[in-house]
């Protein structure tokens, strides 16, 4: 019995009227936690119920705690007929499972109703009471810290990487049972919502046993995806990267303090045999097989979790029973691979990270210091697929060469179902790793995955940057043991993770490569593109910019497996296509590198839609890119070439004006530096190129292009034409604004404190009339351009700030319809201070560096140091010129801004003087306070002005939230949780909500209201790495009726803000607060 | 290319306060995209016009999930859909309270029912404030009526507890309740040059003077019913104009007093009497309900157009109310002092008010 739930439910606040007659409503409550159900009294007519229960007392499992919700449902007591449920407040209690987080959870949670939305509010204390439980073989993994943050969250130190996680869970969805057919929408809703509750935590639970067993404590970047696979279920996948974590405020602490159970696994000792498992302790094994040393004891009945992804390809050799032949084929490629993989590692590498895990994979984004060595280049995989429907008595996987047939009676669809979907995302990416060390690499970072749905095809993503990584962090334990190989990698910070990592007599792909423009010793490529966000030691020159990439391509409606073939065959010009345009948008902004970038294909019924995102910047360290030629094919015609040489000309001044913009100056470098003799090519082991069996997963890798000056564009016909045209009409942001898609903007690090998260969703409706490429593409770069400048108008107020972390999603949920959801932050910034950034900046790194890698960093301080200066000058003195230039223009704006803010305040004391009076009213003693007031002279035609002293209060605490890491301008103290919640919002009255844009307006903000609330009753102040992972929106308006489902996450925090801290530090440990938290940015 | 759905929300709920302006005005979206063009804010911005209105109708669509909340101030507090900072809630609240001047006019002492909704387009023709506006300020009257018509306590407290508004509105609410209830006659033509501001600040007089309240904190109505006791009582005022000898004696007085000091006093002498008689007739007519709502017009009648004809400054008003009411303390056969004092006291500020042109 290893855990006690307690629950008291105390009151509720503006309940619904839920009894005509009286106006009133006679509530009570029902508490539910896995199958024991408490009620409270009825609360007779009153709508705002003071129930103040006694502690209802749940005695469960600790993995029931994980799987199961609490559920708490309001419900309307009715003497005659049935009693009507108000809503329900779903709360996770994983948070309260780990000694360092929340320890009570206590608050006001709206009251949610599938279809009616919010209706009031009711008031809940959670506690655990969690006892230790010394059985080894338990399949809780309570005490595994869980963040969404895609780097080292802010107040721990990483002792340990360990590499990859991943697991995913299927059922069927209940929307399809055929109890829907006779339930009511609210019964599936409420279904639904509980089932993925229910199969995240058991997620998240498996997840976890997984770290334990990497003998991690944490994950970090944990991305947990649904796929609503339609009739063939429900899938729940997710990903993330097991880490030991240590406390930075105590450092000393390796292993926390167990006052859980969780904590006695970590308690081995660390002198044991790391790999207890002998099927892994063989170097050259290919196929590593992470049993675990305990039998499931559990079985559930409907859903079924996949074995490790490991295994999951032996039993798939055994059930393909029809095409054994085929599937032989990659298969054994595959081990090939591996092999070969292992035995070059056995030949002198010291990567024991590879050997040991099958997926070198990270989904972070951002790095301790020194941990990234060099960064590959980005690779990506894509596979479509069709997912089995049940009448159709065959299972057909078509790409991939992967071919099975099962039975599909309801048994062993959904024991087979898991396996099935982690053999596709095996193969997957077990093609980005050979991706990867086709260039070199031996590990992926900033690692991604994602699918496409569309009836029954399935697209199937993954994307990734492939890095040389330190493998200090990656090895247990002993970090004394790598610590003089580190020294001897040491490269110069600022550029080091430029170098190219692959031998440039074996490149893997045509590309032009020049000596590092910073450290003159290593080889660089013309352009980088990444998927990870701008390392912090990285030199850049000026600002970056939001670089997208925008196509469609239009497709015959097919069936099945002729739908497949044509979306694969379309795929990899899409991919080529969005490549080109992101690589001529680069030119066009004169920047030679992309980093967080997002390539999202999507698939609809006769359509596929390619949208990429990413921040442009300039690599100080990368070679000038040059500019863009324009080539015409039919030379004779005299108009015609004018007509090229005037768009020579716009590109040319284009070009300038972005360099201007984006304030690119970067230092001249004379030819004969470069020219230099390479001190010494490293040797580096022979590479292999993978070969891509199928022929739908295309790579960058293939689509560089070659020669650095001469980027020519061929204008051969109209389209062509017309591409170059839509280079041109992207319209940089209005002044006072820039925006970019990673967590900060390269070039501004002076942020203020002001910020404001934001969602918006548009969906526009194609005239069906004779749709072509080109038409499409206009529209939906037109789509995107004008969301753009809807969210730069409206956020106009808080310029100078910039637009971080702008995630754009594209979906089509329709024929002729187009969804673009977009979730950003904009954050203010502080213009005067702008002079100081570059030096600030290389200084802030250094700081940063020395801190946290104090014993390891002295040396490429030093070469840091000496590479710096040169690109620092110019740069300063264009902020120096921006600042000048652009300080006149907003001081209309900033002047109005204070005469209101001035007004807001005396409004704000308005409300405290009424809460006064309020007050002073209950102690019977107004009316001298009254006539008091009343003696101030009435007639002055001032009063109106009157102020009185402002103080702000509000008795509903500021959540705030946001999709960076971090909040500027405050200190990240405390991780209390993971927040993960799904939600139905189903209408039958749509008109009378105010049709799809009133509908999803209020639900999205319920959705907020929510999420806040939860942070809040955690004892939080923030939601961090917050994420909007799916929003997936239907109507109908002829019945009047639309659903939305949307899921989010992210890490509820606690935040002090920094001004704050200080008073607070001066007094205790002053030095360690300061340190602890280097990717903070002070203002 | 059509857009079936656009919408913006953020963590913070954003308020244009312009907008604001608008939709409280009562403009339609199209109205008010054309306003802001007019404004010259897609010049300043930059942006499309389809731009503005996309932003136009995401605030008008956020309003009008707010007005619900803005119908009891307490809840947009306490509510936790919208994340709105304490000086914007107040700004919501106190901009949504806020009535127009010629608006208010028109309503001031009329009763808050159907009868009255019915004629606010006239008002809204005449006044050329949009229905659309008329209606909402209209509800706010009725809506801030209903809640603390039967309350006990002070009425500016109420309204401000319930309602959570500015000193300045709450007293201004106050005033419009004050008035509702006791049905004050103010749209007659005599009336016509009166401002809502003179009638709020008799209002605000009367309900500290002359109702239950100024008596007995504690009672229901109190600030809204003028006290019946105190008006039964201002019949035996009657005495001061009805006993020659009596108002020979405070025209004597007053006189005196005024010798050399006042610039009409020639006609302030032959004038004592009918002042005299009119102010002390107002009183004790006001028994009657009818009397009670003619109050206004009958002191502007029998006060306030006798004086402008003969070119009184204010000066000469002031001097003399405060002459004719202090001098009735030397009358030595009047006994009803404290009840001239609560009288007179409250008629002379507002006839101080009420004197303009």
């Amino acid at each position: 019995m290893p855990g006690k739930l307690k629950v008291k439910i105390v009151a509720g606040r503006h309940l619904p009227v839920m009894d005509r007659a009286s106006d009133l409503t006679d509530a009570f409550v029902e508490v539910k936690f896995g199958n024991t159900t408490f009620k409270t009294d009825v609360y007779l007519k009153s709508l705002n119920p003071q129930w103040n229960s006694e502690w209802f007392k749940f005695e469960v499992d600790d993995e029931d705690l994980q799987d199961e919700p609490l559920q708490i449902t309001v419900l309307d007591h009715d003497t005659y007929s049935a009693n009507d449920a108000i809503g329900k407040v779903y709360i996770d209690i994983d948070p309260l499972l780990y000694s360092e987080a929340a320890t009570v959870i206590s608050g006001w949670f709206p009251i949610y109703d599938t279809i009616h939305g919010i209706r009031g509010e009711i008031n809940v204390v959670v506690k655990v009471d969690l006892f230790n439980d010394l059985n080894r073989f338990r399949q809780s993994s309570c005490g595994v810290k869980f963040f969404c943050t895609t780097s080292i969250p802010k107040c721990y130190r990483a002792v340990v990487i360990h590499g990859f996680v991943e697991e995913l869970v299927v059922n069927e969805d209940p929307e399809y049972q055929w109890i829907d057919r006779i339930r009511t929408p609210r019964a599936s809703n409420e279904a639904r919502q509980r089932l993925i509750s229910l199969m995240s935590g058991e997620l998240q639970r498996k997840i976890g046993l997984k770290v334990l067993e990497m003998r991690g404590n944490a994950v970090v970047g944990y991305l947990q995806c649904f796929d609503l696979e339609g009739e063939s279920g429900l899938v729940v996948r997710a990903i993330g990267t097991a880490c030991t974590l240590d406390k930075l405020s105590s450092p000393a602490a390796f292993l926390p303090a167990c006052n859980s159970p969780s904590k006695e696994m970590k308690e081995i000792p660390f002198n044991e045999d790391p790999n207890p498992n002998p099927h892994s302790s063989g170097p050259s094994t290919p196929l590593k097989n992470q049993t675990y040393s305990f039998s499931p004891s559990k079985s559930y009945s409907r859903q079924s979790s996949s074995s490790d992804t490991d295994l999951s390809l032996t039993p798939k050799t055994g059930m393909g029973s029809g095409s054994a032949g085929k599937e032989g084929g990659p298969f054994k490629a595959l081990l090939r691979q591996q092999t070969q993989a292992a035995l070059e590692q056995r030949g002198g590498s010291p990567h024991r990270f590879c050997r040991r895990r099958e997926f070198p994979f990270l989904t972070l984004t951002a790095f301790p210091p020194g941990l990234l060595v060099h960064v590959g280049g980005v690779v990506s995989a894509r596979s479509v697929k069709l997912l089995d429907r049940i009448h159709n008595p065959a299972f057909v996987g078509i790409m991939g060469n992967t071919r099975s047939y099962k039975l599909l009676d309801w048994n062993s669809f959904n024991s087979d179902e898991p396996e099935t979907r982690d053999a596709w995302w095996a193969e997957i990416r077990q093609e980005i790793k050979s991706h990867a060390k086709a260039l070199g690499c031996h590990a992926v970072v900033g690692y991604s995955e994602s699918t496409s749905i569309c009836e029954e095809v399935c697209i199937l993503s993954a994307s990734g940057t492939a890095a040389v990584l330190n493998p200090r962090f990656l090895q247990e334990g002993t970090v004394e043991g790598s610590l003089e190989q580190r020294i001897e990698e040491n490269l110069p910070v600022g550029c080091g993770f430029c170098h190219i990592p692959y031998d440039e007599l074996n490149m893997p792909f045509p590309a032009h490569l020049t000596y590092c423009y910073n450290c003159r010793k290593q080889k660089v490529p013309d352009v980088l593109f990444t998927t990870i966000d701008l390392p912090t030691d990285a030199v850049v020159v000026g600002k970056g910019c939001l670089i997208q990439a925008r196509l469609c391509r239009l497709k015959k409606k097919a069936q099945a497996e002729a739908n497949a073939t044509a979306i694969s065959n379309l795929l990899p010009f899409m991919e080529y296509e969005v490549h080109t345009q992101l690589m001529n948008k680069l030119k066009l902004k004169g920047m030679n590198a992309l980093f967080g970038l997002r390539i999202q294909i999507t698939v609809g019924e006769n359509m596929l839609m390619g949208l990429a995102s990413a921040t442009g910047v300039y690599l100080a360290a990368l070679p000038t890119p040059g500019g863009i030629q324009i080539a015409g094919k039919t030379p004779n015609d005299g108009s015609y070439e004018q007509h090229i040489s005037h768009m020579q000309k716009r590109i040319n001044d284009t070009i300038a004006k972005n360099k201007e913009l984006y304030e690119i100056n970067p230092p001249e470098v004379s030819e004969e530096i470069i020219g230099s003799p390479i001190p010494e090519p490293r040797q580096r082991s022979r590479l292999l190129r993978s070969q891509s069996e199928s022929s739908d997963e295309v790579t960058e890798l293939d689509l560089s292009h070659g020669k650095k000056d001469a980027f020519v564009l061929e204008i051969d016909d109209t389209d062509a034409m017309e591409d170059v045209h839509s280079l041109l009409t992207d319209v940089p942001p209005p002044s006072g604004f820039y925006s970019c898609n990673t967590e900060i903007m390269p070039g501004i690090n002076n942020w203020t404190s002001e910020i404001q998260m934001f969602t918006s969703v548009r969906v526009v409706r194609l005239s069906s009339l004779n749709l072509t490429n080109q038409a499409l593409n206009k529209n939906f770069n037109g789509l995107c351009e004008n969301l753009l400048k809807s969210l730069y108008f409206k956020l106009r107020s808080m310029t100078p700030c910039c637009l971080c972390h702008v995630n754009f999603t594209v979906s089509l949920p329709e024929d002729e319809l187009i969804q673009v959801t977009v979730t950003a932050v904009a954050i203010t910034f502080d213009k005067n201070q702008a002079l100081q950034t570059t030096k600030a900046h290389a200084e802030k790194t250094l700081q940063r560096a020395s801190t946290d890698n104090d014993e390891l960093l002295q040396f490429p301080l030093e070469l840091c140091s000496d590479s710096l200066p040169a690109p620092a000058f110019p740069a300063t003195k264009e902020h120096l010129e921006s600042a000048s230039s652009n300080s006149g223009t907003p001081a209309a704006q900033r002047a109005t801004s204070v005469d209101y803010s001035s007004f807001a305040d005396r409004c704000s004391s308005w409300i405290e003087l009424i809460k006064l009076k309020a007050q002073t009213i209950r102690r019977g003693s107004i009316k001298t306070t009254v006539t008091v007031e009343k003696a101030s002279p009435m007639g002055d035609g001032n009063f109106r002005n009157r102020s009185a002293p402002p103080c702000a209060s509000s008795t509903v605490g500021v959540v705030k939230m946001t999709p960076l890491s971090f909040i500027p301008g405050a200190k990240i103290t405390k991780y209390l949780g993971i927040i993960n919640m799904f939600f139905i919002r189903e209408t039958t009255s749509l008109r009378e909500e105010g049709g799809v844009s009133g509908f999803l307006h209020a639900f999205i903000a319920e959705v907020f209201a929510m999420v806040r609330a939860h942070v809040a009753a955690l004892g939080g102040n923030a939601v961090v790495s917050y994420i909007m992972k799916q929003c997936v929106f239907m109507e109908n308006p002829s019945k009047n009726q639309a659903q939305c489902l949307i899921n989010v996450s992210g890490d509820a925090v606690v935040f002090v803000r920094e001004s704050d801290l200080e008073a607070m530090s001066t007094q205790q440990s002053a030095v360690n607060c300061q340190t602890s938290c280097p990717g903070e940015v002070t203002t | 290319m059509t857009s079936e759905l656009d919408i913006f929300v953020g963590n913070t709920t954003l308020i244009d306060e312009d907008v604001y302006r608008l939709w409280l005005d009562g403009y339609s979206v199209n109205d008010a995209v054309a306003l802001r063009v007019r404004s010259g804010i897609l010049e300043q911005t930059g942006a499309t016009a389809g731009v503005l209105q996309s932003d136009t109708m995401d605030h008008y669509r956020t309003f009008h999930m707010l007005e619900r909340l803005l119908h009891a101030p307490p809840k947009l507090l306490h509510q936790l859909i919208f994340q709105i900072p304490p000086s914007r809630q107040a700004l919501l609240i106190e901009r949504y309270y806020t009535f127009d001047e010629a608006f208010v006019r028109e309503v001031l002492g009329k009763k808050l029912s159907k009868g009255t909704k019915k004629d606010l387009d006239d008002i809204s023709a005449k006044t050329g404030i949009t229905l659309k506006s008329c209606r909402r300020q209209f509800d706010n009257f009725k809506r801030v009526f209903k809640v603390v018509e039967e309350m006990r306590g002070s009425l500016v407290d109420n309204i401000q507890q319930h309602f959570l508004l500015s000193d300045r509105l709450a007293r201004d609410y106050a005033a419009i309740v004050f008035f509702a209830n006791n049905r004050f006659e103010t749209g007659k033509k005599k009336l016509q040059y009166l401002s809502f501001g003179d009638f709020a600040f008799c209002a605000e007089l009367m309900i500290q003077n002359w109702t239950l309240g100024a008596v007995d904190s504690q009672m229901d109505d109190m600030d809204v019913d003028l006290d019946k006791e105190f008006l039964q009582d201002l019949k035996e005022l009657k005495v001061l104009v009805a006993d020659k000898d009596l108002l020979d004696l405070h025209k004597s007085l007053v006189c005196a007093a005024l010798r050399g000091k006042l610039g009409v006093f020639s006609e302030m002498e032959t004038n004592f009497k009918n002042l005299s008689r009119g102010l002390v007739n107002v009183a004790a007519k006001l028994t009657h309900n009818k009397d009670v709502r003619d109050l206004f017009v009958d002191l502007v009648e029998k006060f306030v157009e006798p004086c402008r004809s003969d070119h009184w400054t204010l000066n000469d008003v002031r001097l003399f109310l405060n002459q004719y009411s202090a001098s009735v303390h030397s009358l030595d056969g009047f006994r009803h002092q404290t009840l001239w004092d609560r009288y007179m006291g409250t008629l002379r500020g507002c006839l101080l008010r009420l004197y303009h042109d």
